[in-house]
């Protein structure tokens, strides 16, 4: 191969990923290292479709680590992370949104859903059921139509 | 010729829809048999001519006709044929004609094999069908033509993005579009039935093939895309709770409640409004799918603004098919017939739970997907909701549905003791825990999350086999007994047991890996070795590679465990000129469900001078089974279609004697 081809390659090198762990850039305390590794996985690539930094081999991506790195060396808290990195690139960073006023609609839809569904159920109850299980005549026809096939 | 030919099948196609929506929605107020007859000869009709612009297309495709335009931007003559196949369905426009395709072709089956319809239900059914047609062909026709010629042709086309050109991705779209579009036929029945004010037990069964095909197609699909993104973007990753992911995430999640509410229709009458509810919800789910992926809305809030037009005109065409769906549902649902009464603790009341949690779970989904839209929206602050956010909210709502799992097959019908049904699970209660135990102590010290999950998992697939066996085993029958019943059990039954057991493997497959995996990465010189979970691999050699229509580099590493030999891992990585993109092609050792994947990654100085490479290898334990579980979940759903008590024209109350799979399940 050319040296030409191997600048190609070289340059082109933007999709591949799993580049947090390259041995070049980790941090000789495991521990630190490991929370660091937590710590990308939360933390977006805003450059990128919508990987988190844990996972992207931009540019950026190594640069946001490394500043992580630093900080998690240095003994800053998560929060403390967190909260430089949005004043720099705004809360679009963040892949777990914080919980704020803006955006308590998006936590508790979910438990809303199964509040509000489990009202309606119990508002819709009929009548509780018959206090025998003999069926019907009526229901006794049905279930032979039902299952005669 | 053949291009021009296509153009004017798939305009054709149009016509024949429109053809379809007049004549059946006038032979339902006719009352004309013969007008309805030729609205479904319309839906044939629609789907051969669609299948004709296809195939031309494929045919500009096969040839390298680079006048196409859409063959000119997504292929390139040294592309494999498989490839170019395959790069039918590579662009939008492509697929939007696939969608097309597998409409009029749901169509063209519900005219032709619908026979135990009732011809009025029929008849709308097939209008409303062709009222879909209408609106697909016509953004195809008017907005995407993948047909249309270029003035000035290139000699060589672009290609298709090398990512792409890979035989899981090329074969899951149509997968994935056989599924979403599946519900399609759901969603014309839904509405037919609110048309016709009657929502019973029948309908029911009409429905649950058409949504148990599309179902276990759309399973695969998400399956094939998932084990895609597992090895071909290099780190591992099976879901990410991308936009793309969780546009076709929603449909299976809807269409899941959707098959167990319809039980409850089927055996017992009720919920048929609910049921009504989930089959337009799930088709509306394909096409917010359909309309999130193919904007770019989400992806990319600029390629909104690049082509406005079509993202506009497929939210349009969104806006007008679930909107009729939803104000005729809203019109027509007070006055259906409430059906069968059940008290709280019953198998009614399970699925009645199961249908919150799964709804809750979707809800979940859907606002992570669409909450940075509304936001920006709404206050013009850019967000991300991304994997922690699901982690957080969609998980523990589904575990509360897998809690219940078990429990529901064991209660009776009506009114049920959940105490008996609960004591019956005994032995799945303690195997569970013992895993939870054995996990959070031994295996996995502390990771409570992972003990929940494989406990869950256990619980599951336990819980399964416990409803198996009490289904045979009443009156203390022996060995053989219990075999023959097992084997006599109605398909429907071991669709359902299988179906769950393919989740309680998924369940286990994900916990493990999610927890279990390892993860090494060092620069290897040649003969240079690393270890990784026990397996230790030394890089032998790195040569070139010339590719079809790519070069590479490939590694040759040999895997080496406890001294015996295992593998030779080749990693590649592969340049392709036409597009100017490097992808990577890793390796994977199989042992047993794990996984040992190794990746080759970019040169680097090494010491003395001496060429080095990075190198990154994983461990993944149980890996296999998070593909498997679907796997089986859609086999479960196959063997459940195979019922012939759910297959179409079986005659009402037929006189046949019935057959083994058809015998009521022994008292108990």
């Amino acid at each position: 191969m050319s040296p030409r081809r191997w600048l190609a390659i070289a340059g082109a090198v933007f999709c591949l990923a799993g580049a947090a762990a390259d041995p070049a850039d980790q941090l000789k305390n495991p521990a630190q290292e490991a929370h660091a590794r937590m710590l990308f996985r939360e933390i977006r690539c805003v450059v990128c479709q919508s990987e988190s930094i844990d996972e992207s081999d931009a540019d950026l991506a190594r640069d946001l680590r490394q500043l992580v790195r630093q900080r998690v060396a240095a003994g800053a808290s998560d929060a403390d992370i967190k909260a430089y990195l949005v004043s720099r690139y705004g809360e679009f960073v963040l892949l777990q949104p914080r919980f704020s006023p803006g955006n308590a609609a998006l936590w508790l839809a979910p438990f809303l859903v199964v509040v509000l569904g489990a009202g309606v159920v119990l508002a819709r109850r009929r009548p509780a059921a018959p206090e025998t299980d003999e069926l019907s005549e009526p229901e006794k026809a049905r279930l032979a139509a039902l299952t005669d096939n | 010729m053949t291009a021009e030919f296509g153009s004017f099948a798939l305009v054709l196609a149009f016509a024949l829809s429109l053809a379809q929506a007049g004549l059946s929605a006038g032979g339902r107020w006719r009352g004309s048999a013969a007008l309805s007859g030729a609205g479904e000869g319309a839906a044939a009709g629609a789907f051969l001519c669609t299948a004709v612009a296809f195939f031309c297309l494929m045919y500009a495709f096969v040839t390298s006709d680079f006048s196409v335009a859409n063959v000119a931007q997504n292929s390139h003559t040294a592309k494999p044929l498989f490839y170019k196949i395959t790069g039918v369905w590579g662009s939008h426009e492509g697929s939007m004609l696939l969608w097309c395709l597998a409409l009029t072709g749901y169509g063209a089956a519900m005219a032709l094999a619908g026979g135990g319809l009732p011809a009025r239900l029929k008849s709308s059914a097939v209008a409303v069908q062709g009222g879909l047609g209408v609106l697909f062909l016509g953004y195809t026709v008017f907005a995407s033509n993948p047909l249309m010629r270029l003035a000035d042709p290139p000699v060589e086309g672009r290609s298709l993005n090398p990512l792409l050109q890979d035989p899981y991705l090329a074969i899951h779209p149509p997968f994935l579009y056989a599924g979403y579009v599946g519900m399609s036929v759901v969603f014309s029945l839904a509405l037919a039935a609110l048309i016709e004010g009657r929502v019973d037990a029948a309908w029911a069964r009409w429905v649950r093939p058409w949504a148990l095909a599309a179902w276990s197609l759309l399973t695969i699909g998400i399956m094939l895309g998932s084990f895609w993104s597992y090895y071909v973007l290099g780190w591992g990753g099976w879901w990410a709770w991308d936009p793309v992911e969780n546009a076709s995430f929603m449909p299976w999640l809807a269409a899941t409640a959707l098959l167990h509410s319809a039980t409850v229709t089927e055996k017992r009458g009720a919920l048929a409004g609910w049921t009504v509810f989930l089959g337009l919800v799930a088709f509306t789910f394909s096409m917010l799918g359909a309309f999130l992926v193919r904007s770019g809305v989400l992806t990319s809030v600029h390629a909104f603004a690049i082509d406005p037009a079509r993202g506009i005109l497929l939210l349009i065409i969104l806006g007008v098919a679930a909107g009729a769906g939803f104000a005729v549902f809203a019109w027509r649902a007070p006055s259906l017939a409430p059906g069968g009464l059940f008290a709280p603790i019953s198998r009614e009341g399970a699925l009645v739970l199961n249908n919150l949690f799964i709804a809750a779970a979707t809800a979940a989904v859907l606002f992570g997907t669409l909450f940075p839209l509304i936001r920006q929206a709404l206050s013009g602050d850019a967000v991300s909701v991304g994997a922690p956010y699901f982690n957080r909210t969609f998980a523990p709502i589904m575990a509360a549905v897998l809690v219940i799992l078990p429990i529901a097959p064991l209660m009776p019908w009506k009114r049920a003791d959940l105490k008996g049904a609960v004591q019956r699970l005994g032995v799945a209660a303690g195997l569970a825990l013992a895993t939870a135990g054995l996990s959070f102590v031994l295996a996995r010290p502390g990771q409570a999350v992972t003990a929940a999950g494989l406990a869950l998992g256990v619980w599951v697939i336990a819980g399964t086999a416990t409803e198996l066996v009490q289904r045979a085993r009443g009156g203390g029958a022996g060995a053989g007994e219990i075999w023959r019943r097992l084997r006599s059990l109605p398909r429907g039954a071991w669709g359902m047991s299988l179906a769950h057991l393919g989740l309680g493997l998924f369940i286990l497959g994900a916990a493990m890996e999610t927890s279990g995996r390892v993860e090494a990465a060092k620069v290897l010189g040649l003969g240079d070795s690393m270890t990784v979970a026990g397996y230790r691999m030394s890089l032998d050699k790195v040569g070139d590679v010339d590719g079809a229509n790519y070069t590479a580099q490939r590694a040759s590493l040999a895997v080496v465990r406890n001294g015996a030999p295992v593998c030779q891992a080749a990693p590649e990585r592969r340049f392709y000129p036409a597009s100017q993109q490097t992808t990577s092609r890793v390796t994977i050792c199989v042992q047993g469900l794990s996984d040992l994947y190794v990746v080759l990654g970019e040169p680097r100085a090494g010491g003395a001078g001496q060429p080095a490479w990075l190198i990154r290898a994983y461990w993944n334990p149980w890996v296999r089974l998070i593909f498997l579980g679907p796997l089986v979940m859609a086999v479960g759903g196959g063997v459940s279609l195979s019922d012939r008590r759910l297959r179409f024209g079986v005659p009402r109350r037929a006189a046949a004697a019935p057959t083994p799979a058809a015998v009521p399940e022994p008292a108990e």
